[in-house]
């Protein structure tokens, strides 16, 4: 019988039958739809992550921090990458001899490493700044649970000679002294990111987007000249272990640009091996600590007097008998001088003459003067801890502050300042701001402070000092026409002046036409030598010689040996 | 006719997919090159970074000064000896 004939076809089916079943498939199928329109366009971008994890990683791409170099591109500090070894140590089962190669390319003791790996934590250090290429054979070993991070390590090939004035920075990259604090916004890298698509053998085969660009860190020309800091250092560290010292300082500044050409404290550190570092190693002194300048303040009270007409070049004033009572106060001049020129009062260091010229002064034209010459507030280098000294308003003085502080006492500065104040000299009378970082295009417009001429005629003062017959004859330089002025400052100490010193000379040179000025301060030299011309003018001396030298500046005198000392010897200045 | 045309057709695309297939293969490779040659540059970067360290160690003036002295056994000329020639002011 054929199937077309079966009886069963011709029976008639209940017509629900046919609809159950094609409500069924129907339902079937729109449960497909919807599923696939879930995983098309609701679930699709978890799905799609899920799929790129596969074959798409995330870099970092490392940036360095820049480099310091000094006016003449000589690196003075550069990061260059390391690499450090650490642990998982619940991963890291090794064997007795895979622990003891481990210890032989550290160089460490097995013992050492052992209880490291044996540490409860889920991360241990082993050894830090190691360098890249021993990192590479430790990785070959392809020992479990032993891992390497890149990082970077500075270096500073200047050491101890730089590092006040470049800082240090820490473990984690960031300036914490110096110039690397004070730049660090520049200094610093920022690491960047970027996708890619990297094939089975783990190389990458396509870029599919930056993430973040990397920012490399910006490098900085130092307006230092590694010369004359290598001369500036040695020299002063010669006179503070001559003198027997506790500390010193040293500036040099170009009077031209008014560009830091080297910055010098003692005691010193070596920024690349900072263990067992003292803070009196780290300070700034030339930045961050102030004293009383003495004598070296005179030279702005004559040039003051001399700008108000209140007296001239060659007026004479009478210094005898050697001292002066205001009011129940008397101040003394070791020498008794008599009568003196105003330059010879400069010359001599006669703090009588000093004193009288001030008096004849308001009080308030030599606040306005020590204010427009930069003292009493910091300069604002960038430096940290940078302090501004101690100038008291001048509706305080009394008439004796007013005499202490033509010759350098009552008063506080920074070495800094002081050298930054000389440029006023240096220069027709005007200041211009001090730079650390080379100065390109043109010199600033300056602040006049003092007229081309009361300039001009202080220097000659200045001139008279390294002279026969002035208090440092030892500041003199073969060659050139040298100025400046010594100090000699009793220190306070709880209130009262001890019997410690601070010998300091202040210089400039050529005095034709000034190019350098040279701060030199020696804090308590312990031999029994302590005046100013003796202990801090040599050091001028020699390193004005050499940064002139250097720097090529043409002679301005003739040059013979030094001159003879006159009979009696220098003369002595007064404190 | 239609029939040799769709083949010409069929035949082109066929080409076009394997000429995409081996451009990017290339592409890739060539990608494989500049991530070397970039990876050769940011090396050869460390070492010149880590020969002008060492350079500068090896110039350093404490250095030199020391070898000027006592290996080669010189010194500053005192300022007598010393002939300044004068040169056009700058």
């Amino acid at each position: 019988m054929k199937f077309s004939s079966s009886p069963l076809l011709s029976q008639p089916l209940p017509i629900w039958r046919s609809r159950v079943l094609q409500l069924g498939l129907l339902v079937c199928f729109m449960a497909l739809l919807g599923r696939s329109l879930y995983l098309q366009c609701i679930h699709n971008d978890f799905l799609r992550e899920k799929g790129e994890a596969r074959y798409e990683r995330v870099l970092e791409i490392p940036a360095t921090r820049g480099r310091i170099t000094d006016r003449h591109g000589q690196m003075l500090a550069m990061s260059t990458p390391v690499k450090s070894i650490w642990a998982i140590p619940d991963d890291a089962q090794l064997q007795p001899a895979q622990v003891r190669d481990l210890a032989r390319m550290l160089e460490m003791d097995v013992r050492d490493l052992n209880r490291k790996l044996a540490s409860e934590k889920d991360f241990v250090s082993i050894k830090r700044q190691i360098p890249p290429e021993l990192a590479d054979q430790i990785a070959a070993l392809k020992l479990p649970g032993i891992h390497s991070r890149l990082e970077y390590r500075r270096y500073y090939p200047g050491g101890d000679v730089t590092a006040h004035m470049l800082g240090f920075t820490g473990m984690d990259d960031m300036g914490q002294e110096g110039v690397e604090l004070a730049m660090n916004a520049a200094l610093l890298g920022k690491a960047g990111s970027r996708r890619v698509i990297k094939d089975r053998r783990g190389e990458i085969v396509e870029d599919v987007e930056s993430i973040r660009q990397p920012m490399e860190g910006r490098d900085i020309t130092l307006a230092l000249d590694d010369k004359i800091q290598y001369l500036a250092y040695t020299n002063l560290q010669q006179t503070v272990a001559d003198f027997k010292a506790k500390a010193g300082g040293i500036v040099v500044i170009d009077a031209k640009t008014g560009e830091v050409l080297a910055l010098v404290n003692l005691p010193t550190y070596n920024p690349n091996n900072r263990q067992g570092l003292v803070g009196a190693q780290l300070r700034n002194r030339a930045l961050t600590d102030t004293f009383e300048p003495g004598s070296t303040m005179k030279p702005f009270t004559a040039a003051l007097a001399l700008e108000q007409g209140k007296v001239r070049y060659d007026t004479m004033i009478q210094t005898a008998p050697g001292r002066m009572t205001i009011g129940n106060a008397t101040i003394h001049d070791a020498h008794m001088h008599g009568m003196l020129t105003v330059a010879q009062v400069i010359q001599k260091s006669s703090n009588v003459g000093a004193a009288k010229m001030a008096l004849s002064m308001p009080a308030q034209s030599m606040w306005q003067m020590f204010d427009s010459l930069g003292f009493g507030s910091p300069l604002k280098l960038g430096f940290p801890g940078e302090v501004g000294g101690r100038l008291r308003p001048w509706n305080k003085w009394q008439p004796i502050d007013q005499a202490t502080m033509s010759y350098g006492h009552g008063i506080s500065v920074t070495l800094i300042q002081l050298a930054r104040a000389y440029m006023a000299f240096a220069r027709d009378g005007d200041l211009i701001p001090l730079t650390l970082t080379k100065a390109d295009g043109p010199a600033p417009v300056g602040k006049q402070v003092f007229s081309a001429q009361t300039a001009h005629e202080v220097r000659s003062m200045l001139e008279m000092v390294v002279n026969d017959g002035g208090t440092a004859p030892k500041a003199f330089v073969p060659g050139y026409r040298v100025g400046g002025k010594t100090g000699t400052a009793h220190k306070l100490e709880g209130g009262a002046y001890a019997n410690k010193y601070v010998a300091s000379f202040v210089g400039l040179a050529p005095a034709s036409d000034p190019r350098l000025i040279i701060a030199v301060m020696v804090d308590e030299p312990s031999t029994g030598i302590y005046y100013g011309g003796d202990v801090a003018a040599p050091v001028f001396s020699r390193v004005m010689a050499g940064a002139l030298r250097t720097l090529g500046v043409p002679h301005d005198a003739p040059l013979h040996p030094a001159p003879a000392v006159a009979d009696g010897g220098p003369v002595k200045e007064e404190m | 006719m239609s029939s040799r045309l769709n083949s010409a057709l069929v035949l082109l695309a066929l080409m076009c997919a394997l000429s995409i297939v081996a451009s990017n293969h290339r592409a890739r490779k060539l990608f494989i090159e500049l991530e070397r040659e970039q990876s050769r540059m940011h090396s050869l970067d460390v070492e010149w970074g880590q020969l002008q360290l060492e350079q500068s160690t090896w110039a350093n003036h404490a250095r030199v000064e020391k070898i000027a002295r006592e290996k080669l056994q010189m010194k500053t000329p005192p300022a007598n000896q010393i002939v300044s020639l004068e040169g056009r002011k700058p």
